[in-house]
Order: C-alpha cells, then structure tokens, then sequence
C-alpha cells in the first residue's frame, strides 16, 4: 500500500509553481521532503492531504483522493499542521479529543496514551492558549497520532503527513518525535514529513525526496539523495557530507579550534 | 482540577463535559424559574398563583385574567424565550463559524440586513398584490428578515475571509460598512412611511417583546425552532472549524457544508427574531462569551447552554424594561444594551493582546 502522486502540476496565481512531480511513498518507511525554501515542498504536502486544488492524480491506499470521501480519508491519514493558533480557550484534553473523534474512537485513555508519547503527561487539563509554541506542536502531535492510533487498519495501513513536525521544539524533543514517526513506520504505518534539518533526516528517513525550483532533483535512499554534489546543486552552497566511522573513537579537529 | 471517577471510567482532566451538563441542568432550572416569575408579572394585579389557585378548585377565571395570561403574558413568554435562545446561539455558531469570540449578529450588520427586510416587509408589504399578500400573511415579515440576515452573513463571510483565514479587522470594519449602507436604503424606506407605520417602525427598531401576539409567535416559531435544532447538529463541526479550516477537513468535517448551515441558521435564527422583536443587541456576545469562561468552547455544550442562559437572560431583561417605567415600558434593547455594551468593552479591553486587531 501506498501515496502515489502523478504528474502533479500547482498554480498559484496564475505562476506554476510545481512542474510535474511524481512522487511516492510506501507505508512502513518514513519518507522525508526536503529542499531549500520555496522549493515546493510544503505544496507538494498540501496536495497529498487535498488541501489545494492540482492537475495530475494522486492516490492513497489505491483510492483517489480528489474523489474520495473526507471523512473516509480522515480516517485513513492524519495531518500535522505547521502551526495552529486557536481563538477559543480549549484545553489539551478537548483538543486532541477531536483527533480521537474523527477516528470514532470515545477512549479517553488513548488521550493520556498519546500526550505521554508526545512527552507531555499532566498537561491535558491546560489551556492550549498558554503552552509555549514547542508544547502546542507536541499537542497537535498528540492529536493527529490520536486519530490513526493503530498504524494498520482493517483496510490497509494509516498514515502520518507532517509538516515540518521538529521545527519548534528543541534538541531532545527533536529526538523524541522523529524516533516516534519512525517507530509508527516499524508497525506498518506510513510517514511522509517535510524536513528541513538535514541531520535529522539522514538519522531517521528510509527514503528521501529533494526538491528544488517545483521539481524533483533526487530521491532514494539518504546515501544515495545526501550527497555533496546533490546538496551542493539544491541549496546552492558547497556542502561536505561525513560519515561517523563505524567502529572506534572518533574526533572532530573543529574542536581544537582554528 | 482533579480528575473525578464517574464509576465506569476515569475521567481525563481538562474534560469539562461533565461540568457543561451540570451547567445545563442549573440553566433549565433556571428557565423554569424565570418564566414562572415573567408569568407572574406584570401591569394588571393578576398573579400567577391566583389564576392557578382558580384553577385547582374549579372556580371560573375571571375574563381579565384569561385575557392577561393567555393573549398577553404567554405569547410574550414564548417570544422571549425563541428570541433570547435564538440570539445567543446564534452569536455562538457566528463566533464559531468566524473564529473569533466578537463576532455577533448585532455587531456585524446581521441585524441591520434583517431590520431591512422587516422594515421593507412592513412599508412596502401593503403594495404587494392581493393574492401574494395573502400567501404570506404574517410570514412575508420573517421571511423578508430572513432574506435580509442571510445574503449579509454571506456577504460579510466573503469579505472577511481570504484563502480559508478569517481577519477580525475586516470582519468588523466591513460589518461597519455594511450596517451603514444597509442602514441608508432603510432610512429610504423609512422615509416613505406614513405616521402610523413610522411609530411602530420606530419603537420595533428599538427591540421589545410588547407587540408579541399569537399569529406572530406562530409565524417565527417555525424559523426559530428549526435552527434552533439545526444549531447542536453543527457543533462537531464547529469544534473541528476552533483548529482552521484546512485541520478541520484532515479530520473529516465536509467543512463547506458546515459553513454554508451556519450561516442559514444564524440568518433563519437571527431573521425571525428581529422579525418579531426588533433589534435586541448583545445578547449573542455576553452569554456564549460567559459560558466559555465557565465550562469551555466545546460547541456540544456551548450550543444548547447558550441558548438556555438567552432565553433566560432576555426574560429577565425583559422584567426589568417592564418595570423600570411601570404602567409604561422601556425597549427591552436599551436594556440589553445598557447591559451589554459595558460587557462589550471589557471582553474587548480582555483580550486585546490576544486578537491581534
């Protein structure tokens, strides 16, 4: 089962801003969207969760989605947004509730279950309004895992879609989330994330997807997508990739200073 | 808060939908109440107590408290409680259809668009042919309210909202605006009515429940209790809505449905009411606004709650525009507004820093 997009083709205002991409991703491996800014790969996500109108056809466990039915897809694929500003006073509690609802789940013990993953246990009775960005985005979290709880389903695996779900929170939560995405990948789920730290991505990603200028520069494997010539050419910058030896201490020269 | 076992389950702290059922239990009470004392108020010497004493022991009631009771005081009832559940739950469903916790019928020219219909209705109604006016009867007022209150939410929906974000500024500006311009060709309107329709038109545009009748209750009711209905049916929607519309698809809320039903419910809710009592301000931002602070956002509870703390509240007001001037009484709107407008000022001064205006 998988997220096949073909040919997909965005315009806004009139300037195309995807050309054609194909791309796809399987469940049971964390897929990473890379790319420098505006390379399209937030666009590129809208248009798997069908969030923005596209030419071309993309397909979730085999189903079209510009066809299918929303609360179907809903109860297939979760979305974590960049971020969410609420104008109501809602508590933790309320918020990731409606991610359980959209399931049709009622057990609040999933609550407890999914702000314990997120590393936020006692915080379900605060208001969302008084967290910090980093804890809001670990909420949002705790929503969207909430509503595909279980990475398979009775009619194929759930998957995550998130943007950028590491950009607010700090060295160790960073940790915590993307070992949690990969995790939901291991049991059979699929992930898809926009990324944007390259370390990051290269410790946890199965597949990656670099993005540059609307299309598709390279994709594969992390050795074979991270390298300095393919970083160089999307980011338009000389960079060197290392790789930690697999046996033995190893030093960093910078550290000795210049 | 502590989390409180309820037998079956633990409840998760944070989950306030027990003290909301709790609150709606205290609210019916409360309406009960207060419509027993409405019943038992009044000009006339007729009291509650003694039209019921007759009752039970068979004594024949006397012709005046038949006519107090049912032709004036129990109409007046029904409207106040239609009007105040319908106003404050429609500024429930307009705040969370806007996302914002100031959006309100009255504020955003939801209101004037109704006044203009009524208002047209009322004047221009006697030059409709015979056999139209006659299909309409007393629904051709409502109605026109109807009309009014919906293309303004629609309209004010399309101005304030770009690419799914909807600006407070714009939202209220553009409510401004178009309370001034709906507000101009009423004046024109106005303008062409003779002594008799321009006294009624004056003190309807003030908002009271003195003019409830039998026929006029049963052309509102319709309008009324049908989104009054409609109203809980949306809250599902409304919560997904709190997280931004394109969240509230990823969960599974056909999110233009949900947009397209509240607006007709707060035009059908908020048209029949002006229809029936004129312009009543506020109500739909104190009461939705005071039961958040007691038991949360959650449209489920926040629905139904506000439309059981309006009714109340518009009765009282409604006591009190009675007896403030008593034999004579006050527009029921300048007392919601005497009420309400300070409430306005302090809600606003409140979350200053939190609405980005």
């Amino acid at each position: 089962m998988s997220v096949i997009a073909e040919d997909i083709r965005i315009s806004l205002s009139g300037k195309e801003i995807l050309h054609g991409v194909d791309f796809s991703a399987v469940a049971g491996e964390l897929t990473a969207i890379v790319g420098p800014n505006g390379s399209g790969k937030t666009t590129l996500l809208r248009a798997l969760t069908a969030d923005i109108g596209y030419r071309g056809r993309i397909r979730l466990n085999g189903v079209d989605i510009a066809r299918a039915d929303i609360a179907a897809l809903a109860r297939m694929r979760a979305v974590l947004p960049q971020a969410s500003s609420l104008s109501f006073p809602f508590t933790v509690a309320e918020i990731v509730r409606i991610g359980l609802e959209a399931q049709g789940q009622r057990d609040d013990n999933l609550i407890r279950q999914a702000l314990q993953l997120v590393d936020l246990p006692g915080f379900s009775g605060r208001l969302y309004q008084e967290l910090s960005g980093g804890e809001q985005q670990r909420v949002q979290l705790a929503r969207v895992l909430c509503q595909v709880w279980q990475p398979v389903g009775p009619d194929g695996p759930r998957w995550l879609f998130l943007d950028e779900p590491v950009s607010s929170l700090d060295i160790g939560h960073q940790l915590t989330i993307m070992r949690l995405a990969r995790d939901y990948a291991r049991r059979g789920g699929g992930v898809i994330a926009v990324m944007h730290d390259l370390n990051l991505t290269a410790m946890f990603a199965d597949r990656l997807c670099m993005m540059k200028q609307g299309a598709i520069l390279a994709e594969g494997r992390p050795q074979t997508v991270l390298t300095d010539e393919t970083l160089t050419a999307a980011y338009g910058c000389a960079l060197r990739v290392n790789v930690v030896p697999q046996a033995g201490p190893w030093l960093l020269p910078q550290g000795a200073g210049a | 808060m502590v989390a409180i076992s309820t037998g079956r389950m633990v409840r998760i702290e944070g989950d306030r939908s027990a003290r909301a059922r709790g609150l709606a239990v205290l609210l019916v009470g409360l309406l009960i109440a207060v419509s027993l004392a409405s019943l038992g108020w009044g000009a006339t010497d007729t009291s509650l107590s003694g039209v019921l004493r007759d009752l039970l022991s068979g004594r024949p009631i006397s012709q005046q408290d038949s006519i107090v009771m049912l032709q004036i005081r129990l109409p007046r009832l029904v409207t106040g409680i239609l009007v105040g559940a319908a106003l404050a739950m429609s500024g429930a469903i307009m705040q969370g259809l806007f996302r914002n916790p100031l959006a309100d019928p009255g504020l955003v020219g939801v209101s004037a668009g109704a006044s203009l219909g009524a208002v047209a209705a009322i004047v221009l109604g006697g030059a409709l042919p015979a056999s139209m006016a006659a299909v309409f009867g007393w629904y051709l007022t409502p109605v026109a309210a109807f009309v009014g209150s919906w293309l303004c939410t629609i309209l004010l929906y399309r101005i304030a909202t770009r690419r799914g974000r909807t600006s407070v500024a714009t939202m209220l500006l553009a409510g401004i605006a178009l309370a001034a311009m709906i507000g101009a060709v009423t004046g024109i309107i106005i303008y062409k009515a003779n002594d008799a329709q321009l006294r009624d038109l004056t003190f309807w545009g003030l908002g009271s429940l003195g003019g409830a009748s039998w026929p006029k209750v049963t052309a509102a009711a319709p309008v009324i209790l049908l989104a009054l209905l409609a109203g809980p049916w949306l809250a599902r929607g409304l919560n997904g809505l709190a997280l931004g519309e394109a969240a509230a698809a990823h969960v599974g809320i056909r999110v233009q449905r949900v947009k397209n039903a509240a607006i007709l419910t707060v035009a059908g809710a908020v048209g029949a009411s002006v229809a029936i009592s004129g312009g009543i301000g506020f109500v739909g931002i104190v009461v939705p606004h005071l039961l958040r602070l007691v038991s949360g956002p959650d449209h489920r509870w926040l629905l139904v709650n506000s439309g059981l703390l309006g009714a109340s509240l518009l009765l009282l007001a409604d006591m009190i525009s009675r007896s403030v001037v008593a034999p004579a009484e006050l527009p029921i709107g300048i007392i919601t507004a005497v009420i309400g407008g300070p409430f306005f000022m302090w809600v606003l001064l409140r979350n200053r820093g939190v609405l980005d205006l």
